[in-house]
């Protein structure tokens, strides 16, 4: 950041830690984005229970007070699963964006940068990948090297290539023909340092904003991939998978289902929130308008 | 337009071949033999090498491509290992299924979110609109498989009103068929018309603030008439974008939501296919799927086309 006309991100203006906290969305989201995240970093050191140890006369157990949330099938603290599942969740919806960012967005800003042909491969590619969306990725990928939880960070991470490329196009477009650019151009500055000093500080919040939505798309397409047993394979906790063995306990224990998945609706909406409230708060221009 | 079109369905055609190309190329780097894998451990090398000439394995790569893409196109998908007759047949009669499945949830999908969306929009700002929009919100993050196990609950299990699962297949009639249906469409169709609903009211709130619309009220239109006929109309080009790309989520969710009702469908074959590791079934029913969604891709960016005039003058 060279010079300073250039600076005209919104999030290093003084008021922006201000504004965020009136943002009702965005208070509300970070509020339950930090309760999840918390939750998981403690499943680290500590949860009530061990869910490695199976003690199937304890099986099937309605809330109490000794298991909050009541046990599963095989006697296991229903809570420590979720708890240990949000790590689980966190992780592969987290390693999917930091994919989508960090293949997408030099995409997306080379494809800025030198329009023409390069420009229209870079789009062509992403019609493409589009066409693939991430359970069908996650089929073929788990086609061939059987299921996990790695290949389904590959497939939702392949997803989110596209996603990302066509916003920092987009973003890094509406840049290029300003003033500000056209005279780093004139100081001799070429095209990847322009893009590294100039139009990336300018199109963070945007990605930032698209990070969060594509977080919150990971952890249900996480889900999703788990419940179909294309995930994280059991034991390992997961809340997809929770799901998958309660169905088939739906008679007898429908707390089984409700728990894992009040805990998919709580992070995904918090996340949604969060995103709604960033956005808001960083381009003031589209408030109210969603 | 004619431009246009020809345009967008040279687009269409390309992804599709390097669609093709991809799929049959990740399929390529499997490890292992083919044949070996279909005949196990015990086959002999001889009745191996057989059938590495019978599936056509020890021709170039670049011929094997062509024979299954030009297979594809005559709709001969080739055989399934494990149940031994021809995948087209296996996919027609699962597709009986999973197409009904995508197409109810389609319209219902439409059927809600669009009333909402315009809804939310005509009287934004009140409490009417805080409530629907809590609601999508709620809607955009619960997962459809989940919301599908609280409908089973519910409606089945509970009230009794739909069966749980299965499917009698068509032969029983039209009625218990979409009966069986039902539930597995709407979630489908909820969590997406959340969105949808969404967008709706955005794109309306937008084109409600321009000059056309007030002159529209100006002359004497009443306010329903101008939200339906002149805002909506106006408001189609974002809402038909994303009910486009929402296809291709309803496509893979049908995936899922049949593994939740024990539907018979695409989506259970194909997962079936994985475990028993039938490659070429899961090799054309991926290719189909792909296939679908970039025709849905093509069918909406040519329905911008007539959607909008004005980019019908243009091109």
């Amino acid at each position: 950041m060279s010079d300073p006309e250039a600076i005209t991100d919104i999030q290093t203006s003084p008021g922006f830690v201000a504004r965020a906290f009136a943002n009702r969305s965005f208070v509300a989201g970070l509020a339950i984005a930090a309760l999840v995240a918390v939750m998981a970093a403690i499943s680290f050191f500590w949860v009530p229970y061990d869910v490695t140890y199976l003690p199937v006369t304890n099986r099937i157990q309605v809330p109490s007070q000794a298991h909050w949330l009541g046990t599963d099938h095989f006697g296991r603290d229903i809570l420590s699963m979720i708890m240990i599942g949000s790590r689980n969740s966190i992780a592969v919806a987290l390693v999917a964006v930091g994919i989508g960012m960090g293949v997408g967005v030099p995409l997306g800003c080379l494809a800025a940068a030198r329009r023409g042909w390069l420009d229209e491969v870079v789009m062509r590619f992403n019609d493409l990948i589009f066409a693939f969306p991430a359970l069908i990725s996650a089929i073929m990928i788990a086609a061939i090297f059987g299921p996990g939880a790695i290949n389904a960070i590959i497939a939702i991470g392949i997803f989110n290539i596209p996603v990302f490329a066509r916003v920092a196009r987009a973003g890094a477009l509406a840049q290029w023909p300003r003033e500000y650019i056209m005279s780093a151009q004139v100081s001799g500055k070429g095209a990847t340092r322009i893009t590294v000093e100039h139009i990336l500080p300018n199109i963070a919040n945007q990605l930032m904003v698209q990070g969060t939505i594509q977080f919150a798309l990971g952890i249900l397409a996480e889900a999703g991939l788990a419940y179909v047993g294309l995930g994280a394979q059991p034991p390992a906790p997961s809340w997809g998978r929770m799901l998958f063995d309660a169905q088939t306990r739906m008679m007898i224990a429908p707390h089984l289902a409700l728990f894992p998945g009040f805990a998919i609706v709580f992070t995904v909406l918090g996340l949604n929130l969060l995103g709604d409230g960033l956005r808001d708060v960083l381009d003031p221009r589209l408030r109210g308008e969603r | 337009m004619t431009r246009y079109v020809a345009q967008r369905l040279l687009v269409g055609l390309a992804t599709l071949i390097f669609a093709s190309v991809l799929v049959f190329a990740v399929m390529e780097i499997l490890p292992g033999d083919p044949a070996r894998l279909m005949l196990g451990i015990d086959a002999t090398e001889d009745s191996v090498r057989a059938l590495r000439e019978q599936m056509g394995l020890n021709l170039p790569v670049i011929q094997r491509y062509l024979h299954w893409a030009g297979g594809l196109l005559v709709g001969d998908l080739g055989r399934s290992i494990t149940y031994s007759v021809p995948v087209l047949e296996l996919v027609a009669e699962r597709a009986a299924i999973s197409v009904p499945l995508a197409l109810l949830s389609l319209v219902l999908l439409t059927l809600i979110a669009i009333p909402v969306g315009v809804y939310a929009a005509a009287v934004r700002g009140t409490v009417g609109d805080t409530a629907v929009m809590g609601m999508t919100q709620i809607g955009v993050a619960i997962p459809n498989f989940w919301f599908a196990l609280l409908l089973i609950y519910l409606f089945a299990v509970w009230l009794r009103w739909v069966p749980a699962g299965g499917f009698p297949g068509w032969s029983a009639g039209i009625w218990p068929g979409l009966k069986a249906l039902l539930l597995p469409a709407i979630a489908l169709a909820l969590p997406q018309a959340a969105i949808l609903s969404r967008v709706t009211r955005s794109a309306l709130i937008d084109v409600l603030g321009e000059d056309f619309i007030r002159t529209a009220r100006a002359k004497g239109l009443g306010r329903r008439a101008v939200l339906w006929r002149h805002a909506l109309r106006n408001a189609l080009i974002p809402v038909v974008t994303i009910l486009g790309l929402q296809f291709a989520y309803l496509i893979a969710g049908t995936i899922i939501i049949e593994n939740v009702f024990y539907l018979p469908g695409i989506g259970r074959l194909i997962l079936q296919a994985i475990t028993q590791r039938d490659l070429i079934v899961v090799e054309s029913i991926v290719m189909l799927l792909v296939a679908s969604v970039i025709l849905v891709n093509l069918v909406v960016d040519l329905s911008y086309a007539v959607i909008d005039p004005r980019l019908r003058a243009r091109a």
